[in-house]
């Protein structure tokens, strides 16, 4: 054997006969979560096809159900009513959510008044307190938007809150040694430091929106999404009810993916630096 | 064989060849400890001064003293005759722990205390390329500090304290995170750097090779509560080269009284 087919850097592949273990860690991550994709949806499948419940429909009925609510326009019809609530809800928690947590973690009298109400928000038994905010906004768009907040502004700034407190102090000395004013502290290592963190929260609470959401449609008034799924599960029609559930994450995936890629190009910005 | 011999004890100085003077520097924390007692101590300009010491000696407080990140309970520091109240452009630290931004590129972090006084980026860029180059580290300029060993990363605290053009060089234990091999290069990196860059360098250790290796003036703390007990001035010649220094009688001498003189200390 010459050195040659000794040394790492050789792109030579490996033998193709047996060995296949040492193929498989060579795949690719998107083969990997094909991959993954493929077992969870053949046992739903195989479930399904049992059947172990009639309630329980296979993934192959569901998917079929799913284009055809497509096509009728019911579905897009009904996420027409329930994303107004939702993207405003979001639009609330992502502001409010960020400037509550890194006011908290700046100054003691914020972080004193708002970690109580976000601890009760946090812990609160949302299926039970839903019917109760409808006794005050009524069945309309302001009921559901408070939903939504209520289950997603308190990961947002809780997280927020702790990514700016665990700054590591040696930046925020390194910071005063180079003569840094508590602006630049703040703007230069408190919040890029804290990033990781705001996003984890916001990843959380678009997350916890959309249970939000999907609650307040099931519990207020059935509209939208949640019309779907309680209409169609009223009439025993399990494919179709689970078809918009299986929408519902799909599209709050669609939506995680796409702050993912926000995330990667402020990290990429900051790595470089500003002006 | 009379070792103190190898050693002559520092003797006064003029006032302009002092660049910064610790004036009876106390500490005393709200608890009550005390962790210095009225340190008094002269650095010479152009020297590299160690703090030498075991640990709990105050020897990193008196350095953050000096840097103006703690304030002193007592005494006060002087920066070229002026009295200080804070960190100040004339002093730059270099961080036992590197103290790099994880989400920057090298680059960024060693331009970041000009960064923080308003440099033009392109202009600060181009400092901060040309200390990259000095301390070693060119060709790094884009990666993470996660991507760098751990003298890599001080290489480049190195160099960021050095853009920002101060006089003196405030440097915590700045290798002793560093592994054995690694820390010699870096010492000896050190004093080459420091034959064209003319900065007055005081260095916190707690090691008496590495003190005894790099200084002009060895100043020895003790502890409980943390005060001068000597100030050493281990007078070989340097220009003999890191090996020759290394086996020099005179070397080995100041590193052995030291060690006597601390060791009564310990326990």
């Amino acid at each position: 054997m010459s050195a040659d087919t000794l040394s790492n850097d050789s792109p030579a592949p490996a033998p193709s006969t047996g060995k296949l273990y040492y193929r498989v860690g060579e795949l690719p991550p998107i083969a990997w979560k094909i991959l993954s994709f493929v077992l969870f949806f053949g046992a739903w499948e195989i479930a399904g096809q049992i059947p172990i419940s009639l309630a329980f429909p296979p993934f192959s009925a569901v998917m079929v159900a799913l284009v055809k609510l497509m096509a009728s326009g019911e579905l897009f019809s009904a996420y027409g009513r329930t994303l107004p609530p939702l993207l405003i809800g979001l639009a609330i928690t992502s502001i409010f959510g960020v400037v509550f947590g890194v006011a908290m973690g700046l100054s003691r009298m914020s972080e004193l008044a708002l970690f109580p109400p976000m601890i009760i928000m946090q812990t609160a038994p949302m299926a039970a307190i839903i019917p109760l905010i409808t006794y005050a906004y009524g069945i309309g768009i302001t009921a559901k938007v408070i939903a939504v907040v209520i289950l997603s502004l308190p990961m947002v700034t809780l997280n927020s809150y702790n990514g700016i407190r665990h700054t590591s102090d040696s930046l925020l000395e390194m910071t005063r040694s180079f003569m840094g004013t508590r602006r630049q502290q703040v703007t230069k290592i408190m919040l890029p430091h804290a990033s990781g963190m705001i996003f984890a929260g916001l990843r959380l609470g678009i997350s916890g929106g959309f249970i939000g959401i999907v609650l307040a449609e099931l519990l207020i008034t059935p509209t939208g999404i949640g019309d779907i799924i309680s209409y169609y599960r009223s009439i025993a029609r399990y494919a179709e009810m689970f078809a918009a559930i299986f929408s519902v994450i799909a599209f709050a995936t669609l939506v995680l993916t796409g702050l993912q890629l926000i995330e990667r190009r402020i990290f990429k910005v900051l790595g470089q630096g500003s002006r | 064989m009379n070792s103190m011999s190898a050693i002559r004890e520092t003797d006064a100085v003029s006032a302009n060849e002092v660049i910064v003077k610790a004036v009876g520097i106390s500490k005393r924390y709200g608890d009550g400890t005390e962790a210095l007692s009225d340190v008094t101590i002269e650095f010479r300009r152009g020297e590299l001064t160690t703090l030498l010491g075991p640990s709990g000696c105050g020897k990193t407080t008196l350095l953050k003293i000096i840097a103006g990140l703690l304030s002193a309970s007592g005494g006060e520091v002087r920066v070229n005759n002026k009295t200080v109240y804070g960190p100040g452009p004339e002093r730059a630290f270099v961080f036992q722990d590197f103290a790099l931004m994880p989400w920057a590129t090298v680059l960024r972090n060693v331009a970041f205390g000009l960064e923080l006084r308003g440099t033009p980026k392109a202009e600060r860029e181009d400092v901060a390329r040309r200390y990259i180059k000095s301390v070693g580290l060119a060709g790094s300029e884009h990666k993470f500090p996660s991507e760098l060993s751990g003298g890599m990363r001080q290489r480049a605290g190195l160099a960021r304290a050095l853009t920002v053009n101060a006089d003196v060089l405030l440097m915590d234990e700045p290798f002793s995170a560093i592994d054995e091999q690694m820390r010699r290069k870096l010492q000896e990196d050190l004093l080459e750097l420091l034959r064209e860059e003319k900065k007055s360098v005081i260095f916190v250790t707690h090691s008496i090779e590495e003190a005894v290796y790099l200084s002009d003036q060895v100043v020895l703390l003790t502890r409980n509560p943390g005060r001068v007990v000597k100030s050493i001035r281990p007078g070989f010649d340097r220009n003999a080269g890191p090996d020759a220094v290394r086996r020099d009688q005179r070397y080995l001498d100041a590193v052995d009284d030291i060690w006597s003189q601390l060791k009564q200390y310990l326990s």
